[in-house]
């Protein structure tokens, strides 16, 4: 894995009005890296993520994503990132192709690259039989595939998952993390928010957010060592417990 | 029963922190009545009008002087020539014009006979009427002054009583059409549009699976509505009669059940609806459309029904804010009773009930 | 800008795809455009008479004949008492009654003087105005039919005549169709752009959409432009359909260029359709962002001159219309469609449209941030 830095968090904090939402994190997180950030409800990782996406105005603090200054060229970073939400990503009243289409050329990819880029996604996904067909009558499981390949259809440094994978079983979440690995070995850093744990293990490397601080920041391994715990649903128990907010 | 209340109390909530809609959904009938009470009126008066006279003398001063001063008209120009008519009219500047050709005070003198001439723009005919009319009255005035006219043998004189309406006030007729519009507009779209939104975000199926009968959580979400519309219309009520002076002449008992009989069937409309779309924007524009328009036209609070070609005004007849106005003049400014009304009223609850079952079967059939 | 290439494809791909808007983009206008003008009629006809005739003489039923036969008026109840007069008009039969006290023909003859005695249904005050000036117009024809037929030409001192002759112009069958149908017009579109685009945009918001093109490199002024300019087209789309119907269905001929009409609209649009975009800012939910919409729109049209005449409203209300973008395109089109008014007669109305597209848009503009 490159050592090369594309996420540097510094003091962070996000304030609405008294309330402290995220309070001074700071990490960095490498190229290619799969970072997972976990935390319960109201712990404050989608506000973090959205601050790191641009959508959201930090009170204080630096960062520097994708080598650029989160504050100074946040239009810019947006070239460089892809995005999945948690409502949603792709337009339901189009059919697949359109929705590549759109994306692809909204992030500046010539006609040969979106036809290239359609064909590759439809036949990696097998959604040959439905190319045409509205993404409204696709079933969860392949929605979600699809929302991740159009957020990485121009190559990102980053894309940033906001718990990418609610409600589907678990055969489709392991193929949707199989896509995630791909997007790694390709050199994507994937940013992703969750709050199952077992998908924490699939992580590089872990952070728990409680309360709006980062209260651990390790490879999963190293979590379960330093809590003495058999898996990451203990360690984040033994941590969320201490947390003051959340559901 | 318990369970309804509970959801009755949670859509009070929803309902409760939506301040925007809810200031506007009470600011409504307030607007209305400001507008309609002070802004809108068919009186025609202060009028643009411009004078062409070419004769200037005594007589045609005169004239122009008497029609100047009258409150229907207001001259705001005087023109040389018969080429700057065209353009003032094209300009939109001037509703009349009042030409006064040469020798005016010379012919009345001697001929006894005089010419005028009134072009009027006649894109809104009737403005054009009523100031025409206005001003040959100021004209027959302004004749008779010249001469003592003796008191005409064979003479019928009437006498005229206006009824109900002694001075004539508009707000005599819009009131009524007022409430009709502002109980559909808060009971029929509101509640259409809020259940239609719990369709469409998908909520819907986890409350149908609630022990509460689907028909007992629709009829939840529409209680607030109703009673947000009772508010309303004590609203209007309250503005109607210490704002704008109408009365309410007849039983205010009598009045407000009858409000709440409306309000029963306007919801059984948003109900329909509601029932056969699952898109906002549509059940929105459904009730612009099904709703707005047709109340606002069809009662006959703006344009009188009987002047519509008769298929219109046989289509007035499904609309239930038809029968809801003629209730409402009939016992807030005519002072009568429900036997004047009954025949009305049973209408009203055949329209509601019949409304009703549609949704219920429409609901049956979309659930199952 | 082939990023806004994108974004337009998109947008017109979902309207098209979207069938209820389609359908409302045909069916309102027509709807719209085909009821309320036919609907629409202050002229006062068919009013309902009761008359109680006391007298049963000849002139009696003459001059109850001449009522019958003007047209203005249908005998709905020929009787002899006051009350069942009465009653008539409280269950709402009838909307005047006309006492004939006895003795009528003798007291004209003999007496040189008769009275005639007229209740009114008055809760509609305009109606009852003039229904009951109809009536009495009737009543004094009658007596001058009366005055010639006793007294010999030439009749009485002489009096002065002063003669007028009344004209109206541009619109020659004095029909009111023709000055409402360009009015609803003008409504229509301003209805449908604001409540469309408004609609649109906070449907985006709801679904999360928006967050999502908030992330991409999409600028803002993309954005507000891959929005305003479907909706312009199709404004302008529903101008056509309406002006057909005009045309074809009504049988108005604009005396002027509809070039023009066009013009102003393409300028309209762009401001009405900013009035979308900014209530679109205010509103979090699409039944906010049409209530807002409707709210005010309602007030705008209504003091815009659509069915009352803005000259009668009070000096302050006519002040306000100056701010009323409404008002200024219902005037244009009944302008150039009725009188033929030219792009100079209309340089006002189109610097002031200018005036409000800017102040609406950039304030839109202004409230929309993609990072909060």
């Amino acid at each position: 894995m490159n050592k090369e830095k594309v996420i540097v968090a510094e003091g962070l904090t996000k304030r609405f009005g008294d309330f402290v939402a995220v309070d001074h994190i700071s990490f960095e997180v490498s190229k290619g890296e799969i970072f997972g950030f976990l935390g319960a409800n109201g712990a404050g990782k989608t506000t973090a993520m959205r601050m790191l996406c641009g959508l959201s105005t930090p009170s204080t603090g630096k960062a520097i994503v994708a080598g650029l200054d989160l504050f100074k060229d946040a239009e810019k970073i947006k070239k460089n990132i892809g995005y999945m939400s948690q409502k949603f990503s792709l337009y339901e009243d189009l059919t697949i192709k359109e929705n590549i289409q759109f994306y692809g050329g909204i992030y500046g990819l010539t006609k040969k690259q979106i036809l290239d880029k359609t064909n590759y996604l439809v036949e990696h996904l097998h959604l040959q039989d439905h190319q045409n067909s509205l993404v409204r009558s696709l079933p969860l499981g392949w929605k979600q595939k699809l929302a991740f390949s159009v957020a990485i259809v121009h190559e990102p440094a980053i894309v940033f998952l906001d718990e990418p994978t609610g409600g589907v079983d678990p055969v489709t979440r392991r193929e949707f993390w199989e896509l995630i690995y791909d997007a790694s070995e390709r050199g994507i850093t994937v940013f992703v928010t969750t709050h199952y744990m077992d998908e924490a293990e699939y992580c590089n490397r872990v952070s728990i957010m409680v309360d709006g601080r980062i209260e651990a920041l390790d490879t999963p391994n190293g979590l379960k060592k330093t809590y003495n715990s058999d898996s990451m649903d203990e360690v984040f128990l033994k941590l969320a417990r201490k947390a003051v907010r959340g559901e | 029963m318990k369970q309804f209340f509970a959801f009755v109390k949670k859509e009070f909530f929803h309902i409760w922190r939506d301040k925007r809609t809810l200031f506007i959904l009470l600011g409504m009938p307030i607007t209305q009545i400001i507008i309609f009470g002070f802004a809108l009126t068919n009186e025609v008066k202060n009028s643009k009008m411009a004078i062409l006279d070419f004769s200037k003398d005594a007589s045609s001063i005169q004239l122009i002087q008497k029609i100047s001063v009258s409150k229907y008209f207001d001259a705001t120009s005087v023109l040389s020539s018969y080429k700057e008519v065209e353009p003032l009219f094209k300009k939109g500047k001037v509703k009349m014009i009042l030409v006064i050709p040469q020798q005016f005070a010379i012919d009345l003198q001697h001929g006894n006979k005089a010419q005028l001439q009134l072009i009027c723009d006649g894109s809104d005919p009737n403005v054009a009427n009523t100031l025409s009319k206005y001003a040959t009255a100021i004209v027959m005035d302004f004749q008779n002054a010249l001469v003592k006219q003796q008191k005409l043998p064979y003479r019928i004189e009437t006498d005229i009583r206006m009824l109900y309406n002694p001075e004539l006030k508009g707000a005599y007729s819009f009131v009524p059409g007022v409430m009709a519009l502002i109980l559909m507009l808060t009971s029929a779209m509101m509640t259409s549009i809020a259940i239609v939104k719990e369709k469409e975000m998908g909520t819907m199926e986890i409350i149908l699976v609630s022990p509460l009968r689907p028909f007992g959580v629709v009829i939840a979400k529409a209680v607030p509505y109703m009673l947000l519309s009772m508010v309303n219309v004590a609203t209007i009520l309250l503005l109607s009669v210490f704002v704008l002076d109408v009365p309410i002449r007849g039983s205010l008992i009598l009045l407000l059940s009858e409000g709440l009989l409306f309000t029963i069937t306007s919801l059984a409309l948003g109900l329909l609806i509601s029932s056969i779309t699952n898109s906002q924007q549509v059940a929105m524009l459904i009730s612009l459309m099904g709703l707005f328009l047709p109340t606002t036209v069809f009662s006959g609070y703006m344009f009188p029904i009987e002047n519509m070609p008769l298929p219109l005004q046989v289509m007035s007849n499904i609309v239930p804010a038809k029968w809801f106005y003629f209730i409402v003049k009939t016992i807030m400014i005519k002072g009568l009773g429900f036997q004047y009304v009954w025949k009305e009223t049973l209408i009203l609850i055949g329209m509601t009930v019949v409304l009703f079952g549609l949704s219920i079967k429409n609901f049956k059939t979309r659930l199952s | 800008m082939s990023v806004l290439k994108y974004l337009l494809q998109k947008e017109f791909r979902q309207i098209f795809r979207d069938p209820s808007i389609l359908r409302i983009i045909f069916v309102m206008p027509a709807l719209q455009l085909i009821v309320i003008p036919m609907a629409a009629d202050y002229e006062v006809k068919n009013i309902n008479l009761s008359v109680a005739d006391h007298d049963h003489s000849v002139y009696t039923q003459q001059m109850v004949q001449k009522i019958k036969s003007s047209g203005y008026f249908k005998l709905v109840n020929y009787s002899s008492t006051y009350q069942e007069a009465v009653t008539s008009i409280e269950s709402d039969k009838a909307d005047i009654v006309l006492e004939i006290p006895a003795k009528f023909e003798q007291n004209i003859v003999h007496e040189d003087q008769a009275s005639l005695f007229i209740a009114v249904n008055a809760v509609n005050g305009m109606k009852a105005n003039l229904g009951a000036a109809y009536l009495q117009n009737i009543i004094q024809n009658y007596n001058n039919q009366i005055r010639t037929k006793w007294v010999q030409f030439p009749p009485i001192p002489p009096q002065t005549n002063i003669n007028i002759s009344v004209s109206n112009w541009f619109n020659p069958m004095m029909s009111y169709k023709y000055f409402m149908v360009p009015a609803v017009l003008a409504t229509l579109l301003t209805m449908l752009g604001t409540f469309l685009t408004a609609l649109n945009i906070v449907r985006e918001k709801e679904i999360g959409t928006i967050e999502q093109i908030n992330v991409t490199p999409i600028k803002k002024y993309h954005f507000i432009l891959g929005k305003l300019i479907p909706f312009w087209v199709l404004g302008l789309v529903v101008l056509t359909i309406g002006f057909l119907i005009m045309r074809f269905g009504y049988q108005i001929h604009p005396v002027g260029n509809m070039l023009i009409v066009y013009f102003f609209a393409s300028l309209y649009l762009i401001s009405i359709l900013g009035l979308g975009l900014l209530i679109s800012t205010y509103a979090d939910t699409q039944q906010q962002a049409m209530l807002i919409s409707f709210f005010l729109l309602m007030i705008f049209i209504m003091l815009g001159g659509l069915f009352t005449p803005i000259d009668s409203m009070p000096a302050w209300v006519q002040k306000l219309t100056w701010l009323n973008p409404v008002s200024y395109f219902i005037d244009v089109v009944r302008m150039v469609v009725l009188k033929g008014s030219g792009l100079s007669d209309i340089k006002n109305h189109i610097f002031v449209i200018i005036g409000f597209a800017i102040f609406l848009n950039s304030w839109a503009i202004w409230n929309y941030k993609k990072t909060s």
